[in-house]
């Protein structure tokens, strides 16, 4: 996938004293000028049709409702990021997922003080998503991570699922019926 | 003249559809001399191009083209625009089927005298009885390969019925095997074997698995008496002023409207679009849609008890690894109503992928209850249960005015609500498929809501009385004697069986019989 941009990036790529500027938020995903970046992973994501705090958002609230703690963030970044770009010229999408955003860091404010993808602990990220479960916003996310999630080829080996086999000869001696522990 | 044929030849016989039913009449019928032309709505591709991913195989061959839901089922909420998980492509659903071809039980062709009056169940007895039927069972089995027939050997078992099988005969069930299969398992009719590669559902790319597209419509075409057409969207069916059929119009593959001409036309576009096509033909003679004086056409929607179960254990399984429906339990399958219902149900493994197990797991789920079933996916083995449904006077299809196709016509909605029938079968099936998980050891059973529908039946049965129903026990429209109805919408009932091997045994007969008619010039 070509949508994480590397550290490495000349023109985007925070320098490390930016980098230890920004640490001391909550989690890996910090904001660096027009991107959302994970120092740990060594990636960012450039951010331009919608808030970068909007895509931090997105990612931590991605993460909120599939939680795999195997997987990467940059997974949960390459499942959002069609919102950066579907915002570029769909105004409906921008408005639905910049205003869910904006919902969702005013209960968080109210409850806890700081804005959505601040909240320090899942139990209580996850509990303000319950009370907008019903919602467009959040079901125009789920309904769309459940499938941008999981049909990423790189995270089939994580859960030990293969992909296609065809090319490689099927299973008929690759193990159809090796299961030993039966 | 050979094919391609004229469109104002008016001497053949056009068939909409080149699924289970459409392609083997088309094919039967070939063999036999008749020119038949199939229109298919879908494309046409080969066995190489088909893909071992689930969504790009589903933007390759699912019907996706607008449909409308309501009533309570669970498809309504979780996928309002997809009732219905079914092939838009030469050869149909075939191209998708997991490959189990099991006989109907004698009891289910007559389940209005064996079930009695059930409340809200709109029961009738298939004109057809089993004897009569079973000839051509016996025919379409050899046609297609079924495994554990014409002394064809059972498929091997895969990790997934291995799981399923140990469960099974641990809580007392006797009839557990690898099932019939129309997948050989030797080469056979010039297709090679299994080679267990699993993705069945995304179209066989070895070609062991039957369809209509790789092992029918081939041969018929061989004859120089069938013509299909691909990307030919069937729009209605004409008339004359007698009230005979005359020929259909249609969308052609470069977006322009045609009149094909035919002395019999047979409708197969599974059991949405074939009511559909009755319905949107509607004409001053015949204002409820044709073939429709009984108000049958598109009532009676089944679309069987189904459900699945999974089982996550603390080792491997790779459910994936093979043949996707790799084995059955049939001992469910009989009729035995101190159970707490009337019918039964089949077992059968089934595995999905990582991606459509996201999709199908819980629909609309989320967080950590969901995402743990998803971390044991590995681990995780895998079954489909498949039952007889009532048919329903209110589950239909009908035509929403509301909503328009491409060509302007009205898309088809489906109506659907479960009977009380089918919740106590699908709990039993759900408590009986977690009691095999857990008798060998799994650690976590979950029950999963049925998917889009895939066996969709009933929507212009078959009956004795023209008042009860749509056809006659050859398909022929009771109103309208050159207009036959070929597909799973003749059924009368579903029974408990996946519904393919009967829609095949029920075309071969038709072609009989069409064949008859046309040669003693009564139709």
């Amino acid at each position: 996938m070509t949508t994480v941009i590397d550290r490495g990036s000349p023109s985007r790529g925070p320098s490390r004293r930016t980098l230890l500027g920004l640490m001391g938020a909550t989690g890996a995903l910090m904001i660096s000028g027009l991107a959302v970046i994970n120092p740990r992973e060594a990636w960012g994501l450039e951010v331009t049709n919608l808030k970068p705090e909007t895509m931090r958002t997105l990612i931590v609230m991605a993460r909120d409702i599939y939680p795999h703690d195997k997987l990467a963030d940059r997974f949960y970044a390459i499942a959002m990021k069609p919102y950066e770009t579907g915002a570029a010229t769909d105004p409906a999408l921008k408005a639905l997922v910049e205003e869910g955003v904006i919902t969702l860091d005013t209960l968080a404010r109210a409850k806890h003080g700081v804005p959505y993808a601040d909240v320090g602990w899942e139990e209580q990220r996850v509990a303000i998503l319950r009370e907008i479960e019903e919602s467009a916003f959040f079901q125009k996310v789920r309904g769309g991570l459940v499938v941008s999630l999981y049909n990423q080829e790189e995270v089939w080996p994580v859960f030990g699922y293969e992909g296609a086999s065809a090319e490689k000869g099927g299973y008929i001696d690759r193990g159809f019926s090796d299961i030993s522990w039966l | 003249m050979a094919a391609p044929f004229d469109l104002n030849d008016d001497s053949v016989v056009v068939i909409v559809g080149s699924g289970a039913g459409g392609g083997t009449l088309g094919t039967e019928l070939a063999l036999k001399g008749v020119k038949v032309v199939i229109l298919e709505a879908g494309k046409r591709h080969n066995m190489e191009d088909f893909v071992n991913n689930e969504w790009e195989s589903f933007a390759q061959l699912a019907w996706t083209d607008m449909r409308t839901t309501s009533g309570s089922w669970r498809v309504h909420k979780n996928f309002p625009n997809l009732p219905a998980w079914i092939v838009k492509s030469v050869g149909g659903s075939t191209v998708h089927w997991a490959g189990a071809s099991l006989r109907f039980q004698e009891h289910e062709f007559k389940t209005r005298a064996t079930y009695g009056d059930i409340d809200g169940a709109n029961l009738l007895d298939w004109p057809i009885t089993l004897a009569e039927l079973e000839p051509y069972y016996a025919k379409a089995e050899d046609r297609m390969g079924v495994t554990r027939t014409n002394g064809i050997p059972g498929l091997p078992g895969n990790n997934n019925f291995k799981v399923f099988e140990a469960g099974a005969k641990k809580i007392g069930y006797t009839e557990v095997s690898t099932g019939r299969m129309a997948i050989n398992s030797q080469p056979r009719h010039d297709r090679g074997s299994c080679q267990q590669i699993g993705f069945c559902f995304q179209g066989c790319k070895s070609g062991a698995k039957w369809s209509t597209l790789i092992a029918e419509i081939p041969r018929g075409e061989a004859t120089g008496n069938l013509e299909v057409r691909p990307e030919s969207m069937v729009l209605k069916i004409e008339h004359d002023a007698s009230g005979k059929a005359t020929g259909v119009v249609y969308v052609d593959k470069d977006g322009k409207t045609q009149r094909q001409k035919a002395r019999i036309v047979a409708v197969a576009g599974n059991s949405i679009e074939s009511p559909r096509l009755l319905l949107n033909s509607a004409s001053t003679m015949f204002p409820d849609g044709l073939a429709n004086s009984s108000g049958e056409v598109g009532r009676n929607y089944m679309r069987h008890m189904t459900g699945s179960v999974y089982g996550i254990f603390e080792k491997p399984v790779h459910m994936y690894r093979g043949t996707t429906m790799a084995g059955i339990v049939r001992d469910e399958a009989g009729h035995d109503d101190k159970r707490g219902f009337v019918g039964g149900y089949e077992m059968e493994t089934l595995s999905l992928g990582v991606p459509f197990m996201a999709a199908f797991l819980n629909p609309g789920g989320w967080g950590r209850s969901f995402t743990s079933a998803m971390d044991g996916y590995v681990n995780t083995a895998g079954l489909w249960i498949v039952g007889e449904d009532m048919p329903q006077e209110t589950n239909r299809v009908t035509l929403n005015t509301e909503v328009k196709d491409k060509n302007g016509l009205p898309v088809a909605n489906v109506h659907f609500d479960d009977h009380p029938n089918d919740i106590a079968m699908r709990n039993h099936a759900y408590r009986q498929g977690a009691a095999m998980y857990e008798a060998v050891g799994a650690v976590r059973t979950l029950p999963t809501p049925p998917y889009p529908s895939t066996h969709n039946l009933g929507t212009n049965r078959m009956s004795e009385k023209p008042r009860d129903g749509v056809v006659n026990k050859h398909g022929q429209t009771h109103d309208i004697p050159n207009l036959f109805v070929s597909d799973g919408s003749q059924f009368t009932t579903g029974g408990a069986e996946n519904p393919t091997l009967t829609i095949v045994a029920l075309a071969i007969r038709q072609a009989d019989f069409i064949a008859g008619e046309m040669s003693r010039n009564t139709i």
